[in-house]
């Protein structure tokens, strides 16, 4: 058969593509509900990472079900309202009253998205735990922000300056200045991946800012509350002795 | 089936020292091992794969389109890889993500099936794909072995250099930054290809 004639050519690419697209689309049809699954967990393992949970997931028997009962223990869903627009904010509950707010973070990196998770102690202030990730940062440079060893940094830094205003945390070029608690370490050869992440930070932070204040402001008043009852009982206690 | 098909490509005839193709993606991925080592074995197996099933469909591609046709093959194969992975393997998906672009355009996958899987039979064609796959992945575990042991200090991850040796430990010895760096990639497999002209002397053009 003569293979250089138009019509040849022109089936033959028909076909090909057509083909192609066929185990192309069936590959990604079939294959779909597995993928989504797997991004959901991983989802799940990173809000349970940001807030030091669920450390033995590699070592779990059935790493997906034990990641989903952690999750479950431990997460609620919930959101917050701002400007009309939807803000998530996971809220991690790990008993003896302590808890812990999980922020989702988004931003643009050097080559593709990068985001991750950020969760604050209830003063709404210091870093509990990070964790980041990225979709194509160069491996062995930006990439590093998702080893722990870059997200570890963020542990018990804070957001707030000592007058209260908001100045999050910025990753420095050259190293971070030894106790500055606003301050980490960028990556060598990652200048742009880190900026991002900085940036990052600041931005999708800064959007829960109203929230924080206003919790931080409710919690004052029903700690004065709870201290004027506690006074108003003292009193109570003291009267029948002064009546006496 | 001739042996020098699988052992050629390895060192004597190396795709990446001998043949110059795929530095791009040999300088990007080299500063650390692991990565290195996943490309290395994704490029062979795609490499084995497509020439396979360009070998069996050699007869039939019309000329004027053939690199099309190789690009639409090696293209899908990888695709179908990645969404493979991401379903049942999605760690190794995840490390393998940044690598799908890279493998497509690897020159070597082109530049191996145009020179061998369209003149030869499957079989040969796999042998030849693997051959150069992984005489690729020799480059580049070696200049990854050393980028990383000088750049970072480390071996897949681990420490190698001990901390104690570090100036910010109160050593004498910082990691060298160059090495992290894509220049020194190209000095390295530049080193290598010294070494191997000084072994294999016929590799020398005449004055």
């Amino acid at each position: 058969m003569d293979t250089n004639k138009n019509s040849y050519t022109i089936i033959y690419a028909t076909v090909m593509v057509i083909v192609v697209a066929v185990v192309l689309a069936l590959a990604a049809s079939l294959l779909k509900d597995r993928q989504q699954r797997n991004v959901e967990i991983e989802r799940k393992q990173m809000v349970l990472k940001s807030v030091h949970l669920a450390k033995d997931a590699e070592q779990a028997q059935d790493k997906d079900s034990y990641i989903e009962q952690e999750y479950a223990k431990y997460i609620t869903d919930s959101s917050i309202t701002k400007d009309g627009k939807e803000l998530v904010l996971y809220i991690c509950n790990i008993g003896n009253g302590q808890k812990f707010f999980v922020m989702p973070v988004r931003g643009a990196g050097l080559w593709g998205p990068v985001w991750g998770y950020v969760s604050l102690k209830d003063d709404y202030n210091t870093i509990h735990g990070a964790v980041f990730d990225h979709k194509g940062e160069t491996p062995g440079l930006g990439a590093e922000i998702a080893t722990s060893h870059f997200a570890n940094q963020f542990n018990d830094k804070k957001i707030f300056d000592n007058s209260g205003k908001f100045v999050s945390v910025k990753v420095v070029k050259g190293g971070a200045v030894e106790g500055n608690p606003h301050q980490v370490d960028a990556i060598s050869g990652g200048t742009i991946t880190s900026q991002a992440v900085e940036d990052m930070l600041f931005s999708n932070i800064s959007e829960y800012l109203e929230f924080f204040s206003a919790q931080a402001k409710t919690r004052a008043e029903a700690q004065a509350a709870v201290q004027a009852h506690a006074a108003s009982d003292s009193l109570s206690v003291t009267n029948p002795m002064e009546n006496n | 089936m001739d042996k020098k098909i699988f052992i050629e490509p390895l060192f004597k005839n190396n795709p990446v020292s001998v043949l110059v193709l795929g530095i791009c993606s040999a300088l990007a991925v080299t500063v650390k091992l692991e990565p290195a080592l996943v490309m290395a074995l994704s490029v062979t197996i795609v490499l084995g794969f497509s020439e396979v099933i360009i070998s069996l469909i050699r007869n039939t591609i019309p000329n004027r389109i053939r690199i099309i046709v190789q690009l639409v093959v090696v293209a899908m194969l990888v695709i179908l890889v990645d969404q493979i992975l991401k379903a049942f393997a999605y760690e190794v998906s995840k490390q393998l993500s940044v690598f799908v672009g890279l493998i497509i355009t690897n020159c070597i996958i082109m530049g191996r099936i145009e020179a061998f899987a369209l003149g030869n039979k499957p079989l040969p064609a796999f042998v030849d794909g693997i051959a150069n796959g992984l005489g690729y992945g020799i480059i580049l575990v070696v200049v990854a072995f050393f980028r990383e042991l000088f750049g970072s200090g480390t071996l897949f991850g681990y420490q190698i250099v001990p901390a104690t040796w570090y100036i910010k430990n109160g050593g004498f010895y910082e990691n060298n930054g160059l090495f992290i760096l894509p220049p020194m990639a190209l000095i390295l497999v530049g080193v290598f290809i010294w070494v191997q002209r000084s072994i294999q002397k016929e590799l020398i053009e005449k004055q």
